[in-house]
């Protein structure tokens, strides 16, 4: 029986896509073939057609000024953003001045004891150890400022996100109207979202946490909902039959059964709004992420790393422990809360008494000096003219002019409309006509908005980028399916990567390719990579082993069990790697705006220089559009259930 | 009043408990100021060496002649203008001229005040290497610039020659510049200063030939000698149109701005930075050590005090 099932559902599966995909293509070309030589006689030329398009910049610009004239005199601001903005500033003092106050010795005492409690004793060495290296590379301030920062926004986002996700668990009608919010706001590259909030409140600590909080909310919402729908049906029925009040069922019920979800919810909100709350610098946030920032405007990458290295290490800290206490529930307990509590308290006086309260002065390691010197090694000998190889730069120079280039030369000399062609053909191909609507439409707006050119010139980065990911990701993948072993050497370093903020990428892709276009496709490449590495691996693992078992036995080699069994049949896992891909390179090379990348991350970018938010917020909304477009068409969302397939 | 009962209830009872109805957000200092019960002073630091040397003196003489604790931000200029009359940093210390947030701030709302020069005088322009002009005396002019611009091609610039331009921060004509020029080039944004510095080292180094925007002081001509390209000369207004610019740049004295109320209230720290004045020389030394050298800004200025007390005792009496 078995034998039999393989070669039917291989021959099967391609035939009953290519007669649907063979129709919808066939419905296209007739739409193309009326629509096409309407539009090119109407708007010749390759470019968006100029009298498609709406000029928001004086509109923009009149608001912004309107907004930074009335800012200390409408009601507005005075009765409503004027508070939202007290609060948050009040909010971060007093939780940075409480760690002040704690002093480096109770912060790390508190840290640890907290991790020894929820994590475990080796969490608890990581963490004390991980607090001790901030401060030992002179960065305990400026760690501080994010911790204060990242308290106040997480908290606000689980508030808000538990919130949102409490009302979509318990009513459909909001859950119908929340989900493709929140699946849209996560695809967004966090760039996009700095813009509004500066219009708004001006550079400075309140922008910084009011878009932090935007970002990172949506995940603590949907695992909420996720939670509270998954509840197993049998316990509420007999929670239900012990008559209990729909609150009781709630409250003694569905949220304690959700425990792991909220848990989880809580570590992904925490772990994006470290991400932003760095990102952030580029609107005032202050701390760790203003040091990488001015380090990078120096191309000082020793400076760069020093404030890099405490990122990394509260990410992975904050991860770990988050995931800890997600999955624990079963672990003798160790340390009480008073108890902890106690020793912090104890500790932070006796180091106030001592007054120790802040690191002490000669306690720093200097590693800017080492690793400039170890910079400018590379550049003297790896930059260029490296014998057979060739330099690094040359690589990047290479890359730029055989590959970047004709592929952005490519999109640009596409005809407008073809490109919305190709765009509807490959949405409607992978996923259903109303993601190929939703993203023909992203890419129009595009146009209207009068960026195109910039946004191809974006659209190309990323596939050059998501390609050369996806070869390196697939490849890693099927070795690491293959291979336990090269699954678990793989595993940690995984790890490592999947925590890092995305700005942390930009400081050694600098050190390596110079500037221009290059480095950030390069540094988009490491940050997606993990994930598509993991999702890759993943899929060909859980592949059936039935099916694989037959194949075996029908005496087919390696190769054949990978290429004609398990790729197949991972095939919506490889789909989503590619969606996934996408989505994180595109948040990547936006940034890379900031390491001479251009186009869109460089508007965004020039417009938060140069007060010219006109520039920035229509530069924010392409990308907005792009992203939204690059998600639905690399999305395997399927016909619905029931519907066969 | 009414407005006040229809907002959230955390709100009002943070309203109740600053005990004030209405809540200005144009008057709020950065919520890292002032801990510690110290007196703080804010300053902005933009991201070009020159202004990080004004910041770091500053700062050095605020911290251990005053007693002084300084916070530094990274604003570029023109969001640090908006920072800076809402009292989110204390001081810009090296403007490059912004004449409409000028009158907006300073002249209509009157919540900036000048500080003075700083003592420094900026100019900005295209310049190519001093090796290549002595190799091509003529291409200092702009009209021959059209016959060498197959010189300057790159691989960013595609078929024309490149100007390379810096930081999206920076005051810059050189797009209109370039179509109403009629010049055969494109320009490239190189992202940041340092970007652009590291990229004219490596051409200098290979000694290529290359055009870039500029400007001096700066202490990069010490490492790689560049002279200016000539345009057609400027007069007053004829940058007016930022569409139809077909001139050089300005030569700019650099002012110092404060915080109003800064400027009245902050004691000794506002008095010392209201005289803090330099010249182009002492800003030089003190950026070539920052980023030649890579020393660390306060290391930096810590050297330059203990070598001009001469200076800096001035700005103190």
């Amino acid at each position: 029986m078995a034998t039999l099932t393989v070669p039917a559902s291989k021959a099967g599966a391609p035939r009953v896509l290519k007669s649907r995909a063979a129709g919808k293509l066939l419905l296209l070309a007739l739409l193309a073939a009326v629509l096409a030589p309407w539009a090119a006689g109407h708007w010749p030329g390759a470019t968006w057609p100029h009298a498609l398009t709406v000029h928001l910049d004086k509109p923009l610009a009149a608001a912004s000024d309107w907004v930074m004239d009335n800012r200390d005199s409408h009601p507005l601001f005075l009765y409503f953003f004027g508070y939202v903005s007290n609060a948050v500033i009040w909010a971060v003092r007093v939780v940075y001045l409480t760690l002040l106050a704690a002093g480096w010795a109770g912060v790390t005492a508190f840290a640890a004891l907290l991790a020894w409690r929820v994590a475990g004793v080796r969490l608890a060495a990581g963490t004390a150890t991980a607090f001790l290296a901030c401060g030992a590379l002179g960065m305990w301030v400026p760690t501080m400022q994010t911790l204060a920062l990242m308290v106040v926004a997480v908290l606000a986002s689980v508030a808000v996100g538990a919130l949102l996700g409490l009302g979509a668990g318990l009513s459909d009608r909001l859950d119908r109207a929340l989900r493709p919010v929140l699946d849209t706001m996560q695809v967004l590259p966090a760039f996009a979202y700095l813009l509004p909030v500066v219009l708004v409140f001006g550079i400075g600590v309140p922008a910084a946490v009011l878009a932090t909080v935007v970002y990172a909310a949506p995940p603590m919402a949907r695992l909420t909902a996720l939670g509270l729908r998954r509840a197993d049906p049998e316990v509420l029925e007999a929670v239900e039959s012990l008559g209990a009040t729909r609150r009781q069922r709630l409250l003694t019920a569905r949220i304690p059964l959700a425990r792991k979800e909220l848990l989880l919810g809580l570590n992904q909100t925490i772990m994006m709004a470290l991400s932003m709350a760095v990102i952030a610098s580029v609107i005032g946030a202050g701390g760790l992420g203003d040091r990488v920032y001015q380090a990078l405007a120096s191309v000082d990458v020793g400076a760069a790393l020093a404030a890099g290295i405490p990122i990394v290490l509260l990410a992975v800290v904050l991860d770990r422990v988050t995931a800890a206490a997600g999955d624990g529930g079963t672990r003798p307990r160790t340390v009480g809360w008073p108890y902890a509590l106690a020793v912090t308290a104890a500790v932070a006086l006796a180091t106030r008494l001592l007054g120790a309260l802040d690191w002490p002065a000669g306690g720093t390691l200097d590693i800017a000096g080492p690793v400039n010197r170890a910079v400018d090694w590379m550049t003297a000998h790896l930059y260029s003219g490296v014998p057979v190889v060739g330099g690094t730069a040359d690589w990047a120079a290479h890359f730029t002019t055989w590959v970047l280039d004709p592929v952005r030369d490519g999109l640009q000399w596409l005809p407008w409309w073809s490109v919305l062609l190709i765009v509807a053909a490959l949405a409607w191909l992978i996923g259903t006509w109303r993601t190929a609507l939703t993203a023909v439409l992203a890419m129009a707006a595009i146009g209207v908005l009068g960026v195109w050119e910039p946004t191809l010139d974006t659209l190309s980065q990323v596939l050059a980028a998501v390609a050369v990911t996806l070869v390196l990701g697939f490849a890693t993948g099927i070795a690491a399916a293959r291979s336990d072993r090269v699954d678990r050497a793989l595993r940690p370093v995984l790890d490592v990567f999947q925590t890092m903020p995305q700005f942390v990428y930009l400081i050694p892709v600098v050190a390596l390719f110079g500037v221009g276009r290059a480095p950030a496709v390069a540094a988009a490449v490491v940050y997606a990579l993990p994930a598509v590495v993991r999702i890759t691996a993943q899929g060909l693992r859980q592949v059936d082993q039935a099916a694989l078992e037959s194949a075996r036995s029908l005496g087919a080699t390696g190769r054949q069990q990978l290429w004609q069994v398990q790729l197949p049949l991972a095939r919506r896992s490889l789909l989503l790697a590619v969606n996934q891909g996408v989505v994180l390179v595109l948040a990547v090379v936006i940034i890379g705006g900031l390491v001479g990348g251009g186009a869109l991350g460089y508007d965004v970018a020039f417009g938060l220089a140069q007060g010219d938010l006109a520039t920035g917020l229509v530069a924010g909304a392409a990308i907005v559009c792009l992203g939204l477009m690059l998600d639905r068409v690399t999305q395997p969302t399927g016909r619905r259930p029931g519907k066969g397939a | 009043m009414r407005l006040r009962t229809t907002v959230p209830a955390a709100v009002t009872v943070l309203a109740l408990a600053t005990g004030c109805g209405a809540a200005d957000m144009t008057k709020q200092a950065s919520p890292f100021a002032n801990a510690h019960g110290s007196k703080t002073v804010t300053l902005s630091v933009q991201s070009w060496v020159g202004a990080q040397s004004n910041v770091a003196v500053a700062q050095y003489i605020l911290e251990h002649k005053l007693g002084y604790r300084v916070d530094t931000v990274q604003v570029d200029e023109v969001p640090a203008w908006d920072a800076l009359s809402q009292g989110r940093v204390d001081a810009l210390l090296e403007d490059w001229g912004h004449p409409d947030q000028e009158k907006r701030y300073v002249t209509d709302k009157k919540t900036i005040a000048r500080g003075g020069d700083l003592g420094v005088t900026g100019h900005i322009g295209w310049f190519v290497p001093t090796y290549l002009a002595k190799e091509h005396p003529d291409i200092t002019d702009w009209r021959n610039l059209n016959k060498y611009a197959s010189l300057f091609r790159t691989a960013e610039s595609g078929g024309k020659g490149q100007l390379m331009d810096g930081s999206p921060s920076y005051v810059t004509n050189d797009k209109a510049l370039v179509k109403n020029l009629k010049l055969d080039y494109q320009v490239v944004f190189a992202g940041s200063e340092a970007a652009q510095i590291t990229q004219m080292k490596q051409f200098a180094k290979e000694k290529k030939p290359f055009l870039t925007y500029w400007y001096a002081p700066q202490w990069l001509f010490k490492k790689v000698p560049m002279t200016e390209v000539k345009l057609p000369p400027y007069k007053e207004g004829c940058d007016a149109d930022p569409a139809k610019v077909a001139c050089s740049y300005p030569h700019t004295p650099l002012q110092k701005y404060l915080n109003a109320d800064f400027a009245k209230s902050g004691g000794k720290a506002a008095a010392f930075l209201k005289r803090f004045r330099w010249t182009t020389e002492d800003q030089n030394e003190v950026s070539l050590m920052i980023a030649e050298q890579k020393l660390d800004p306060q290391e930096a200025a810590r050297k330059w005090v203990d070598g001009h007390p001469d200076v800096w005792k001035k700005w103190l009496s």
